[in-house]
């Protein structure tokens, strides 16, 4: 016979005794196996969601950078090149240059194969007087793209035809001019070959012509007063490079930022960037509130559970005291050692922790993450419920072990 | 004759609301070897006070208890419980078994202070003795109070002791089970132990070797 015979013989005989104190250890492990459970699934959750978010915002991303390269190509007319002396004041006052340039310098520019130029467009633009309408409007001669690499690249605009002319929005509504009809400017005759849809800027009244005739009419035979350049990606930070190769071959002309649709797409597009890495970090603070909230819910729960727990296994070992008063006395006349008593209930609070951690780790993982096998988190509960158990017997256990068997006997 | 429980002027009061309960006062005794001595007394006289104070559980204001030679209440507390389970053997009117444990284990819970090897084999050759062999794994609420009375006497023999003490054994039992039981506490004694027995069973003391009478914790007779 030992003390734990005597334990093993003791639960055996008081199975709902020690089923309370076991359901009672199993809550508060159960508590507390749940709550951190919840909270590494809820980083994991975390992780996966963000990671989710940042595959799909990088997706989202490199398709925005090929629409924004497509739109470039399309639509933008990125850089502005002027003769040096030309005010900017004067070009953005006047809606054109007064000052001129060789229009070799397009042709130049051309030949140079500046790598970060994919289309060059010469042209001459004047605010004049349309006499035969009454009408101010801006002239605008083109002789179409200055070919780059060869005849055979795509043109991004088509030239205007010698004899031809075509209208802004404003212009040949107010007119009232249809494709092919014929029409005197500044006492040459045209006829309209194309009509530009409403664009709601100073393109509504713009008359476009071919190039050589807006230099006879202007009397500024080979000049011309701007040069637009398109560049791919010159939008973001490479607008330097380019001013920096094109001075280089134009030397007596100006750079300028052209402010075009594609700067503003790909402003958007940062915008749209910048948005989706807010709309990140504001699921990462979301799931952090959430799981400082848990936290703080799982601070509170965990230690108001475990404390009830205690105390109710304090109780349940005060009833068991009292409960063997007679056996403590005999036991101790038999001459069992007031420790030994001391042991054989807090041996019995012991095995209630060991089963109550065992169920109650069981339950926890259960109900949260369907039996996940954590090691670390089975070894700390099956070390921290049994001494949570002898501490909250260990009063208890002391009374019983301090108890006078001759008062016991005496009184039974 | 060797003695084996002596007390000399022992004296135990207890304090209360209403006074002072003089339950053992000025009490010496002699038993020796082989000695069978029976206590009377009406209840209240202090009779159980003074098996406890021979038997180790409740130290005396006053006066000296020896036992086989030594002084017991000298010692430390697990010194004395040390000297309980060697020594001493309890027989109470109530048996004060366990009532989880099974007649073997009962016995045996008096081996779990001594921890002698042959503590099976000497309960079982007990339980045999005491015609309990086929009661060996009954619990006790399965067994007559008879049974429950020599499962007790069994458990208080385990651990060879010198001295036993009987708080009104036959009280709870029929004529045949008193006989029994007062039959085993005479071979005790007649095997060179000390019997010291308190009762109120005049057939009880007949049967011991010396009949003391106790009243307001005092000892006459003998």
């Amino acid at each position: 016979m030992n003390i734990g015979r005597l334990i093993i013989r003791e639960i055996l005989f008081r199975k709902l005794s020690f089923a309370l104190g076991v359901l009672s250890v199993l809550a508060a492990v159960g508590c507390l196996v749940g709550s951190l459970t919840s909270l590494r699934q809820h980083d994991r959750r975390t992780e996966q969601i963000i990671a989710a978010k940042q595959a799909e915002t990088r997706e989202k991303m490199e398709l925005l950078a090929d629409d924004y390269r497509r739109i470039t190509l399309k639509l933008g007319f990125n850089v502005l090149i002027l003769p040096k002396d030309q005010k900017l004041s004067d070009l953005y006052a006047e809606d054109y240059a007064s000052k001129y340039m060789p229009e070799e310098f397009a042709t130049r520019l051309a030949k140079s194969r500046v790598a970060t130029i994919n289309h060059v467009l010469p042209s001459l633009q004047q605010k004049v007087k349309w006499p035969e309408t009454g009408r101010t409007i801006l002239l605008m001669g083109v002789r179409g793209e200055v070919y780059l690499q060869s005849a055979r690249q795509k043109p991004l605009l088509q030239p205007v035809q010698a004899g031809t002319i075509v209208l802004g929005a404003e212009l040949h509504q107010s007119l009232k001019l249809k494709t092919g009809d014929k029409t005197r400017l500044m006492g040459r005759e045209f006829t309209v070959a194309k009509l530009n849809d409403e664009r709601g800027t100073k393109d509504d009244i713009t008359v476009w012509i071919n190039l050589a005739e807006a230099q006879a009419m202007l009397g500024k035979e080979g000049l011309i007063n701007g040069i637009l350049a398109l560049d791919c990606t010159c939008a973001d930070a490479r607008l330097p490079l380019i001013r920096a190769e094109i001075e280089k071959i134009l030397p007596d002309t100006q750079v300028i930022e052209f402010a075009s649709q594609a700067i503003a797409r790909a402003e958007a597009r940062r915008r749209a960037s910048a948005e989706a890495e807010a709309a990140i970090e504001r699921e990462k603070q979301g799931r952090a509130r959430l799981r400082s909230e848990r936290e703080s819910f799982a601070a509170v729960l965990v230690p108001l559970v475990v404390i009830g727990c205690a105390v109710w296994i304090g109780f349940l070992a005060l009833a068991n005291v009292r409960e063997r008063r007679g056996e403590i006395g005999v036991l101790r006349a038999l001459g069992v050692r007031a420790r030994q008593i001391l042991w054989l209930f807090l041996g019995r609070a012991v095995a209630m922790g060991v089963a109550g951690a065992c169920l109650g780790y069981a339950a926890g993982q259960a109900a949260i993450a369907g039996m996940e096998f954590d090691a670390p988190l089975l070894l700390a509960v099956l070390a921290g419920a049994p001494l949570l158990a002898a501490m909250a017997s260990w009063v208890p256990a002391l009374l019983a072990a301090q108890q006078d068997p001759a008062d016991i006997l005496r009184q039974e | 004759m060797e003695t084996i429980l002596e007390l000399r002027d022992v004296q135990k009061h207890f304090r209360r609301p209403d006074g002072v309960v003089r339950a053992v006062e000025s009490v010496s005794l002699r038993i020796g070897a082989g000695e069978f001595v029976a206590v009377q007394g009406p209840s209240g006289s202090g009779k159980t006070t003074l098996l406890m104070a021979a038997g180790v559980l409740m130290q005396p204001d006053s006066g000296t208890v020896v036992v086989t030679g030594e002084e017991p209440y000298k010692l430390s507390a697990d010194g004395r419980a040390a000297f309980r389970a060697t020594r001493i053997g309890f027989v109470f009117q109530q048996f004060h078994l366990v009532h989880y444990l099974n007649v073997l284990d009962n016995v045996l819970t008096a081996a779990l202070a001594s921890q002698s090897a042959d503590a099976k084999d000497r309960a079982r050759e007990l339980i045999g003795r005491f015609g309990l062999a086929s009661r060996e794994s009954h619990v006790p609420s399965e067994l007559s109070t008879g049974e429950r009375q020599r499962v007790a006497l069994a458990r208080a023999l385990l651990n060879r002791p010198r001295l036993l003490l009987a708080d009104e054994p036959t009280g709870n039992l029929d004529e045949e089970n008193g006989r029994l039981v007062l039959d085993c506490l005479g071979g005790f004694a007649k095997e060179g132990g000390a019997v010291l027995l308190v009762t109120h069973d005049p057939k009880a003391a007949q049967v011991s070797h010396r009949a003391l009478h106790m009243e307001n914790g005092r000892l006459t007779g003998g």
